[in-house]
């Protein structure tokens, strides 16, 4: 995989964007989180081709058969078996915008079919049997990180991940 | 991985994988099964490649559907269409919520 140059890429400011998008619509400021502390950082404990992927998508993810989610604030989170069938799988998220091509091709934010593949190449030891779903668009990050954060630490800890590898919408 | 840079960089993750593609297509574009299964490749890999905490690889790739595809989200005239915030589940087709139902029963 070719990496870019630093820089080589004009990329969009979202979060200016949002900004003055609410604040023209009225709406108090989008407050954003910023990171105060360096990241946490775990080394590897074994290579990729031996290690257990855990995996979130914030798309708002589904199955048929179960519940969707709601936009105000839902702090809940799915259980997405990897064995599970590409056509049965959905997404319910506040900026439906963004949906529209993983509604007809769920693979391009919530990659199941290339993770399983993956798997199967050896590239991953294992790819955990539940893959997690959120709907990445909770407004109060206290809920985000005191409800939804700690359902998915108890999801991946109790499924013995080495990797917890996400994929936001 | 993801495709908001200011965002993932404001959040500081240990290890990130930046596409430049329009938002909702984190890995990969549609109906291109090459393209998502290199990007997800990509994603993993960096687990063993980044070796600085912080480190943001950016994948050199192209969107190749709408090659307008940033003035148009630019565009205010283009909206941002987000749906009522209630407690409403919203499902995607109205065959899924009658599914549901029926396991709740």
């Amino acid at each position: 995989m070719r990496i870019r140059k630093e820089n080589a890429v004009a990329t969009i400011e979202y979060m200016k964007m949002i900004r003055e998008r609410y604040s023209r619509l009225g709406y108090p400021s989008y407050q954003w989180f910023y990171a105060e502390e360096p990241p946490a950082w775990t080394p590897l404990e074994k290579p990729l081709s031996k290690s257990r992927v855990g995996f979130l998508c914030t798309a708002g993810t589904y199955v048929k058969g179960q519940v969707a989610y709601y936009y105000k604030d839902d702090t809940s989170i799915r259980a997405i078996p990897k064995d599970t069938n590409v056509s049965n799988i959905r997404f319910s998220h506040l900026t439906e915008q963004y949906l529209p091509a993983a509604r007809k091709d769920p693979n391009c934010v919530f990659p199941i079919e290339p993770l399983r593949r993956l798997e199967k190449e050896g590239v991953v030891g294992e790819i955990a049997q539940d893959m997690l779903s959120c709907m990445g668009a909770v407004y109060s990050q206290r809920r985000t990180r005191e409800e939804l954060v700690p359902k998915v630490v108890a999801s991946f800890q109790a499924q013995g991940v080495d990797i917890a590898f996400l994929v936001p919408l | 991985m993801g495709s908001a840079l200011d965002i993932m960089q404001a959040g500081n993750p240990p290890r990130g994988v930046f596409t430049d593609y329009p938002l909702g297509h984190s890995t990969g574009m549609p109906h291109d099964p090459s393209d998502q299964y290199t990007m997800t490749r990509a994603g993993l890999e960096a687990f063993e490649t980044i070796k600085e905490p912080g480190t943001i690889l950016k994948l050199d790739r192209t969107w190749t559907i709408n090659a307008n595809w940033k003035a148009d989200t630019l565009d205010d005239t283009k909206g941002d269409e987000r749906s009522p915030r209630d407690e409403t589940p919203r499902y995607q087709l109205e065959e899924d919520r009658l599914a549901a139902e029926g396991n709740q029963t």
